[in-house]
C-alpha cells in the first residue's frame, strides 16, 4: 500500500506537518491490553460500585425491569453500527423504527407530533423553552420549583446567553403541587411559556390543565415535562399542554450512572416548523412502495446554520429504539399493568412512612423525618444493604429533614418492610 | 462487475400498529406482593386515562421478528466499509458493549452515595486523564452528550471567560468549510457569526484572518484537519493572530482521528476543543446516537467548566459543586457514562502506541483511496490528505451525473455512500473517510466499485442516474415527504 | 420568460405595481435554482417590511432561501394557497404563485429596480 501511495514509510504522510507541532514521543498511556485484562478492569470497577443493594432512589432515574428482548434487538449490528439514516434506501430499518417511535410517543402524550428524540429530558426542556420563545416572540420562562432541580440548572445555562429570563414559581406547602396563585401573579405579557413537571419532582400528579388555562389567558404556552414515562401508562396526558418534553429512561434504558438516556419533544402540528430535532416522515419510493425518510431538514443546523432551530445534529436513535422495543413488549395492556404495579408498590411503602405532602402521587413521594437527618437514616439503611431515598436539603433548604423515595415494580414487599422496620427502631 | 454483493430476498413487514391485534401480549409481570390500589381513588378519576389509544398489542415472536426484519433493511459497519467523511465510521469493538453492560456499571444510579460509586468515578477520572494526554490540554469535562453539545459547552466557556475579563465580545469567526453546527452553536451562545473564506488551497487565509480579527471577535472556530481532510499547516500562526487580539481558538475535534498520537491541539495553540467519543474512540453510532462530546480546555478556562467537577478528596473521588465561576450544568447528572465506559475500553485496548498506529493506518487508507481514484475523479484540492480525501463530480457532471447519483450507484456495489455534497466549498463533493479498521481487501473492492461507476458514467450514464437497483427500496420521494409531512401512523378512516 | 410589466431585484424577486400596492413574488430563475419547493414562510398581514430586508423564506428539501422585499411598506395580503400548495411556486412563479401584496410607503423605490431586459441580462451574466 505504501508503494501504491508513492511513499516509503507511514511517517512520510505526516512530513508536511510543521516539526514544532509534532509529538516526538509516544503518548504516555499504558500499553495496549487484552480483552481479558480490560474485562477484569471493568469488573473490578463495577465491584467498587454498589451491587446487591435494594434501592429506593428515583428522582429522574428509575429502576425498572429491562425485558431481554430490548438488548437482543439493540445488539444487532444493523442497528448498533449504522449511522444517521441519510441514505434512505439502505436505512429503512432505522427510519421505520423512528416512525414507530414518533407514533407511540404521540399516543402516550396525546400530542399530534413527536420528534425522533433528544439527548435527554434535561436538555429537551431548554430546547422546548427556546421553541416557545420562537413561537410567541417572547423571552421569559416561568418554571415550577417542582421541576427536577438539575433540569432547572440546565435550563438556566442555556437561557443565560439567549436573552431569556428564567423565573421560578413556588409550590404549596400542604400538597406539594404548583402554587397556581403564585403562578398567576408572576405571569405577564412577556412570558413565553410556563414549564412544569407531572408527576413533579416530589412524585405528585399536577393539574396541568389548570396551569395551562392560566398561561393561555396571558398568551403564554404551557410546557409539561415528565421524567417518569411509566406514569403515562395510567395518567391522563395533559390535553391542554402545548409542548411536552420528557425523559424516556424508564423505558428499558439502564440507569448507567446518568446516561446515555433519550429525551423527546412532542407538540401540536401547527408548531412543527419550530420544533428542534430529527423527524422521520412517510413517503413513497420510486416503485410506489411505502418508504420513510428524514424530513423537514431545513429546520436543522446543517442547512440553516446560524438560523437553525437548534444546534442538535442527531437523535439518540439506539436509545430511542430501546424505548420503542420496551413499548412494544409491554404494549397497551402492559404499560397500564406496569403503571398500576408501580402505584401499588409506592403506596404500600408510603403507608408505612410519614409523608410530607398530601397531593396524589404515582411511584415517588417525599417522606419527612422531623428532627432527624436523612443522611443518618440512609447510613443505617446501607448496613442493611439498602440505598435509601434522595435527601432533599441540597435542592430545597426548606426540606432539609426530607427525602424523596421511589418504589417500582422491582421493589419487593420484603425490602420495603425492612426499610420501615429500620426506621421504626 | 459487482463482486461484493448479490441480491437476496428480504421480508416485508407491516408497522407495529398494523400487526397489532387486541389481547396479544409479549410481557409477564410478577404477581403483585402488595395490596392493589384503585388508581381513580389514589390519583383522582380526572387524572386516570382509559387506555393508551392505538398502542400496539403483539406477541413476543411477532415483536422479535418485527425488529429483526426491519434490521435487515439497514446497512451497517458490521456489513462493510462505511466511508462517510467526517463521521469516522470505524469498527465498534464488542468488548466495549460487554463491559458497558456489567451490572455494577449499567445499573449504577447517579444519586447512589459517592462512597458506593467509586468504580464509576474512577472510570471517568481515567478517561479524563487519557484525553488530557491525547489532546495536550489541561482539563476535561465529560458532561456534554454529543459533539454539538460539546461545541455549545466550549463556546459558553469562552463567553464566561471573556466576560470575567470584562467583555464577552460580539462575534465568532467561522471558516466557510466548517460544519453547519458551528454557526448554529455560535448563535445559540448569543454570538453573531462571521464567515471567513478559505484560500485556494482550502485553508485559512492568514492575511484575511489578520484583517478580520479585532476586539469584537470572541473566538475562531476551526476544524483541524479541516473538512477537506487537510492539516492547517499554519495552525500555530493562526492561533497567534487570534490570541494577539485577545480572542480564543475553538477546535472542532470531529477529525481527531487524523491526529491522535501524532500531534496535540494543546501543543499547537488551541484553547478549547471537543472530542466525539463516537467517532475517534469507536463507540457505536447506533443509527444516530448516543454520542458523547467531552470538552478539553487550557488552564485559563478550567474554572468555568460545568458543574459538578470530579475531584480527588481524601476519602476517594468526589464531585465538587462549589465552583462559583462555572457556567452551570449543560446536562443532568455527569455525562453519557455508558459511552464513556466504551471509549475507555477502546483506549485501554490500544495503548499509546496502538492509538498512534491507528491514526497512521487511517491516514494510509485515505491516501491509498486517493491515489487509486485520482485518475478517475477530480481532485479539486491537491494539498496532502490526512484521514479523508475529497473528490468532486466535475468530470462526471459533464455527462449529467452528480455526486448523489454516484453515491446511489455505490449502494448497488455493496457499499454505503461517502458524504455527499459536503464540504460546501467543493461543488459536488465526494468526501471519503475509510478509517483504519478497513482491510486492503475491502478498500480494493471499494476502489474497484468507484472505478467501475466512473466507466459506467462514460459509457452509459443512464445506468448511474437511475440507481440503486439492488435495494428493496428505490429512490425515496423526499419532496412529497416535506410538502405533506406524515410524521405518525394513523388508523385508516 | 420575464414579463415586461414586472420589476426585478438582484436577489431574484419581482414586483408588480397596482396603484399603491406592490404585488411581490420570486422569479422563475429563483425557483429553478431552488428546485422542488416544499414550504413557503410568509409574514402576517399588517407586518411592516423594508426594502432589501428579508420578510420570509422559501424552502426546498435541502435549502432555505430568504426572500427580500423589493419595496418598503405594509403587508396587506398574503397568498394563502401557497401554504397547502407550495409546488405552485415551481409552476407559475410570475402569476398565481405571488407571495404578498404590500402597500408601498415609498413607491419611488420601484425606479431603482431592474426591467425585464436588465434582469435577463443580469442572470445571464450571473450564470
Amino acid at each position: 500500500m505504501l508503494e501504491a501511495c508513492g511513499v516509503s514509510s507511514l511517517d512520510d504522510f505526516f512530513s508536511h506537518l510543521p516539526p514544532d507541532v509534532r509529538l516526538n514521543r509516544q503518548l504516555a498511556l499504558p500499553a495496549g491490553q487484552s480483552e481479558y485484562e480490560i474485562s477484569a478492569y471493568f469488573r473490578a470497577r463495577a465491584d467498587q460500585n454498589a451491587t446487591g443493594y435494594a434501592s429506593f432512589l428515583g428522582a429522574g432515574v428509575y429502576n425498572h425491569y429491562r425485558p431481554v428482548l430490548v438488548d437482543t434487538v439493540v445488539s444487532r449490528g444493523e442497528f448498533l453500527t449504522s449511522y444517521t439514516p441519510y441514505q434512505a434506501e439502505i436505512s429503512q430499518g432505522t427510519l421505520t423504527t423512528i416512525f414507530e417511535f414518533q407514533t407511540m410517543i404521540c399516543q402516550l402524550t396525546g400530542m399530534e407530533v413527536a420528534n425522533a428524540s433528544m439527548y435527554c429530558g434535561s436538555t429537551a426542556v431548554p430546547e422546548a423553552g427556546m421553541m416557545a420563545a420562537r413561537i410567541t416572540g417572547r423571552n421569559r420562562l416561568l418554571v415550577a420549583r417542582t421541576l427536577h432541580p438539575e433540569y432547572r440548572e440546565v435550563l438556566k445555562t442555556y437561557a443565560r446567553y439567549q436573552g431569556m429570563a428564567v423565573e421560578e414559581f413556588g409550590y404549596t406547602a400542604g400538597h406539594g403541587t404548583v402554587d397556581l396563585d403564585d403562578l398567576d401573579r408572576r405571569l405577564d405579557d412577556k412570558t413565553a411559556a410556563v414549564i412544569l413537571q407531572s408527576p413533579n419532582f416530589f412524585g405528585i400528579v399536577e393539574s396541568v390543565d389548570a396551569a395551562a388555562d392560566l398561561a393561555h389567558k396571558r398568551g403564554a404556552m404551557l410546557i409539561d415535562v415528565f421524567t417518569e414515562a411509566v406514569s403515562l401508562g395510567l395518567l391522563e396526558p395533559p390535553r391542554q399542554a402545548d409542548i411536552i418534553a420528557g425523559e424516556l429512561q424508564s423505558f428499558a434504558i439502564s440507569p448507567s450512572y446518568g446516561g446515555p438516556y433519550a429525551g423527546v419533544i412532542a407538540t401540536r402540528e401547527k408548531y412543527i416548523r419550530q420544533m428542534p430535532g430529527r423527524l422521520a416522515g412517510e413517503t413513497k419510493d420510486s416503485h410506489g412502495n411505502r418508504a420513510y425518510c428524514l424530513t423537514l431538514a431545513t429546520r436543522e443546523q446543517h442547512i440553516r446554520r446560524e438560523k437553525a432551530t437548534s444546534n442538535i445534529c442527531t437523535n439518540q436513535a439506539l436509545i430511542a429504539l430501546m424505548a420503542t422495543v420496551f413499548m412494544t413488549v409491554y404494549g397497551k395492556q402492559g404499560v397500564r399493568e406496569l403503571a398500576e404495579q408501580n402505584l401499588a408498590k409506592a403506596h404500600y411503602l408510603a403507608s408505612r412512612l410519614p409523608r410530607k405532602f398530601a397531593g396524589p402521587f404515582f411511584n415517588e413521594f417525599v417522606a419527612a423525618f422531623p428532627g432527624k437527618s436523612p443522611e443518618t437514616i440512609n447510613g443505617m439503611m446501607l448496613e442493611k444493604k439498602i440505598i435509601g431515598g434522595l435527601p432533599l436539603g441540597r435542592y430545597y433548604p426548606e426540606l432539609e429533614d426530607c427525602m424523596l423515595l421511589c418504589a417500582t415494580e422491582m421493589s419487593t414487599r420484603e425490602q420495603m418492610d425492612v426499610f420501615a422496620e429500620v426506621l421504626a427502631q | 462487475m459487482i463482486s461484493k454483493v448479490r441480491s437476496h430476498v428480504t421480508q416485508n413487514e407491516p408497522l407495529l400498529f398494523e400487526l397489532s391485534s387486541p389481547g396479544k401480549k409479549a410481557y409477564q409481570l410478577p404477581e403483585l406482593d402488595v395490596p392493589p390500589v384503585d388508581a381513580s381513588k389514589a390519583l383522582g378519576a380526572e387524572h386516570v386515562r382509559r387506555e393508551v389509544e392505538g398502542f400496539p398489542e403483539v406477541s413476543e415472536v411477532e415483536a422479535i421478528r418485527h425488529f429483526t426484519r426491519l434490521s435487515t433493511w439497514n446497512y451497517a459497519i458490521d456489513l462493510g466499509l462505511y466511508p462517510l467523511g467526517s463521521c469516522t465510521m470505524k469498527y465498534n469493538p464488542r468488548l466495549n458493549e460487554a463491559v458497558a453492560r456489567i451490572e455494577g456499571l449499567a445499573w449504577a444510579h447517579p444519586y447512589q452515595p459517592e462512597s458506593l460509586s467509586q468504580g464509576a468515578m474512577e472510570i471517568m477520572s481515567a478517561l479524563e486523564s487519557a484525553l488530557i494526554e491525547i489532546t495536550g490540554m489541561d482539563a476535561v469535562t465529560l458532561q456534554p452528550a454529543a459533539g454539538a453539545h460539546g461545541e455549545l459547552t466550549g463556546i459558553l466557556l469562552v463567553r464566561a471567560y471573556l466576560e470575567s475579563l470584562g467583555n464577552p465580545r460580539k462575534k465568532i469567526l467561522i471558516p466557510d468549510s466548517a460544519h453547519g453546527t458551528n454557526p448554529a452553536t455560535a448563535a445559540i451562545a448569543g454570538y453573531a457569526v462571521e464567515n471567513i473564506k478559505s484560500n485556494d488551497r482550502g485553508m485559512i487565509d492568514l492575511e484575511l484572518l489578520a484583517r478580520v480579527v479585532d476586539e469584537d471577535v470572541a473566538a475562531l472556530m476551526i476544524t483541524n484537519p479541516n473538512t477537506l481532510g487537510v492539516f492547517e499547516e499554519q495552525i500555530a500562526r493562526i492561533a497567534e493572530i487570534v490570541h494577539s487580539k485577545g480572542a480564543q481558538v475553538y477546535m472542532d475535534g470531529a477529525n481527531m482521528n487524523a491526529l491522535v498520537g501524532i500531534t496535540r491541539p494543546g501543543d499547537f495553540g488551541m484553547d478549547v476543543m471537543h472530542l466525539n467519543l463516537h467517532k475517534t474512540f469507536s463507540t457505536p453510532h447506533g443509527g444516530g446516537g448516543p454520542g458523547s462530546g467531552p470538552v478539553a480546555v487550557k488552564k485559563h478556562l478550567e474554572p468555568f467548566l460545568p458543574l459538578p467537577r470530579l475531584t480527588a478528596g481524601h476519602a476517594g473521588l468526589r464531585f465538587d459543586y462549589d465552583r462559583p465561576r462555572a457556567i452551570g450544568r449543560v446536562k443532568a447528572f455527569y455525562g453519557n457514562f455508558g459511552v464513556i465506559v466504551r471509549a475507555l475500553a477502546y483506549i485501554m485496548a490500544h495503548g499509546g502506541e496502538g492509538l498512534r498506529n491507528a491514526t497512521m493506518d487511517a491516514v494510509l487508507n485515505a491516501n491509498y483511496i486517493r491515489k487509486k481514484l485520482e485518475g478517475y475523479y477530480e481532485l479539486p484540492h491537491r494539498a496532502p490528505s490526512m484521514h479523508e480525501c475529497v473528490f468532486s463530480d466535475a468530470r462526471q457532471a459533464k455527462q449529467g451525473v452528480k455526486t448523489m447519483d454516484i453515491a446511489k450507484r455505490l449502494i448497488d456495489y455493496g457499499f454505503h455512500p461517502y458524504t455527499v455534497s459536503f464540504p460546501l466549498i467543493v461543488h459536488g463533493a465526494l468526501m471519503i473517510e475509510p478509517t483504519e479498521t478497513e482491510s486492503k481487501r475491502e478498500l480494493d473492492l471499494f476502489v474497484a466499485a468507484l472505478i467501475a461507476i466512473a466507466k459506467e458514467v462514460e459509457e452509459d450514464p443512464e445506468i448511474v442516474l437511475k440507481a440503486p437497483y439492488g435495494t428493496r427500496t428505490g429512490r425515496v420521494d423526499e419532496v412529497t415527504a416535506a410538502r405533506k409531512p406524515v410524521l405518525r401512523w394513523k388508523p385508516a378512516d | 420568460m420575464y414579463p415586461d410589466n414586472l420589476r426585478y431585484t438582484k436577489e431574484h424577486e419581482w414586483v408588480e405595481v397596482e396603484g399603491d400596492i406592490g404585488k411581490v413574488g420570486i422569479t422563475h430563475h429563483a425557483q429553478d435554482q431552488l428546485g422542488d419547493i416544499v414550504y413557503v414562510d410568509l409574514p402576517k398581514p399588517g407586518a411592516r417590511v423594508e426594502r432589501g430586508r428579508s420578510f420570509g423564506s422559501v424552502e426546498s428539501v435541502k435549502a432555505v432561501s430568504d426572500v427580500f422585499s423589493p419595496v418598503s411598506g405594509e403587508v396587506v395580503e398574503i397568498n394563502e394557497t401557497l401554504g397547502t400548495a407550495p409546488e405552485k411556486l415551481n409552476q407559475d412563479p410570475h402569476g398565481d404563485a405571488w407571495l404578498v401584496r404590500i402597500r408601498m410607503s415609498a413607491p419611488d423605490e420601484i425606479k431603482q429596480l431592474m426591467t425585464a431586459a436588465q434582469y435577463q441580462n443580469y442572470i445571464g451574466a450571473e450564470i
